[in-house]
């Protein structure tokens, strides 16, 4: 994988490849979705114990279940308001999903789903589809209103209205480019440095020497990434209550 | 007087720091800095052009009208580009239930 034939090959890491043998040939079950199931399986443990324990003093995984679902929950409170209340499981769900697809792709030999933008397209499709129908629903066709601000004269409506329209299908794009860029230019870079330290560590007698410069750049943007796992899950979750509190108050 | 107010101050911000008073501002609690801003409003801008540009080019292939959507569309994507940094900085008034 790294340094083959002394060549940087930073993007390899990316591509799919069918798991679980015959059977995963047969249903082109990737990697990715092995990852997306072992994630969706650690969210619901982590929530399993945390509901079914309920001790009085937490302990580790009781606390950080807790933890979670209080930080998600009080997010929804405050973007969307009391109201807010029901959106909770689904920016909850969101927000693991993301997360735990963020830290799964930090392990070693582990894959990072969200480095795909097919799957992060997906989630924000997802994400505006239900924000969409939740404005719908509560205001049924007062909902188009959204798109010509109050007070605005009427004639510059014809320019406006596509304005508005455009303005809000690119919440798709940017919430999908965000997550995906962020999560696939660390990689790059990790893989990038770590292949220095290969290289330059051929060089004979200096060689470990100077490795030890792009080692120690890694072992910093190892914590970086952490640092972007975590955040770039919680802005996912962020703008998706943001937008929710939009479809729920309109404006 | 001064009493007073000062009692009213401490009881204010006790009850925010209980979180029985609604904090101020909750919105914008997006990533702090120069480089958290500046990314966020390119990906902002180029979201939207994205989506004019595509627009524009599917309502062309559609109705074979090819370069004139495209170009109108071209345009309104990057008003909406700007209209969407604009959003960043001044968010909808809302009538928050606080």
């Amino acid at each position: 994988m790294a340094a083959e034939g002394k060549t940087i090959d930073a993007l390899s890491q990316f591509e799919l490849s069918p798991v679980l043998g015959i059977f995963g040939n047969a249903v082109s079950f990737s990697q990715s979705n092995l990852f997306m199931v072992i994630a969706v399986a650690i969210a619901y443990f982590l929530m399993k114990v945390t509901a079914d324990r309920g001790e009085l003093v937490p302990g580790r995984l009781q606390a950080l279940g807790e933890a979670s679902y209080g930080f998600i929950a009080g997010m929804v409170r405050d973007q969307v308001g009391d109201e807010g209340k029901k959106y909770f499981p689904f920016v909850f769900s969101i927000f693991m999903f993301v997360l735990l697809g963020n830290l799964l792709g930090m392990l070693p030999y582990a894959f990072t789903f969200t480095s795909h933008i097919m799957v992060t397209l997906t989630l924000a499709i997802v994400v505006f589809v239900v924000v969409t129908g939740v404005a719908l629903a509560i205001h049924g066709m007062h909902f188009f209103t959204y798109f010509f601000p109050e007070g605005a004269p009427k004639w510059l409506a014809p320019i406006i209205i596509p304005v508005e329209i455009i303005s809000y299908f690119s919440r798709v794009v940017s919430l999908s480019v965000r997550l995906f860029a962020n999560m696939v230019a660390g990689h790059v870079m990790l893989k990038v440095f770590a292949t220095f330290v290969v290289l330059l560590g051929g060089l004979g007698a200096v060689g470990p020497f100077v490795a030890a410069m792009p080692l120690a750049v890694n072992v910093v943007l190892v914590g970086f990434e952490f640092l972007v796992a975590f955040l770039q899950a919680y802005v996912f979750a962020i703008l998706t209550s943001i937008y929710l509190h939009d479809a729920v108050h309109l404006h | 007087m001064n009493e007073r107010s000062d009692f009213e101050d401490r009881l204010r911000q006790a009850r925010t720091r209980q979180g029985l008073d609604k904090r101020p501002e909750g919105r914008g609690s997006l990533p702090p800095g120069p480089w958290g801003i500046g990314l966020r409003a390119g990906v902002e801008v180029v979201s939207a052009l994205v989506v004019g540009i595509g627009l524009g080019y599917a309502l062309d292939r559609w109705l074979g009208t090819w370069p004139w959507l495209f170009l109108v569309f071209f345009v309104l994507g990057s008003a909406s580009g700007v209209l969407n940094v604009y959003r960043l900085f001044n968010p909808r008034k809302t009538p928050r239930a606080n």
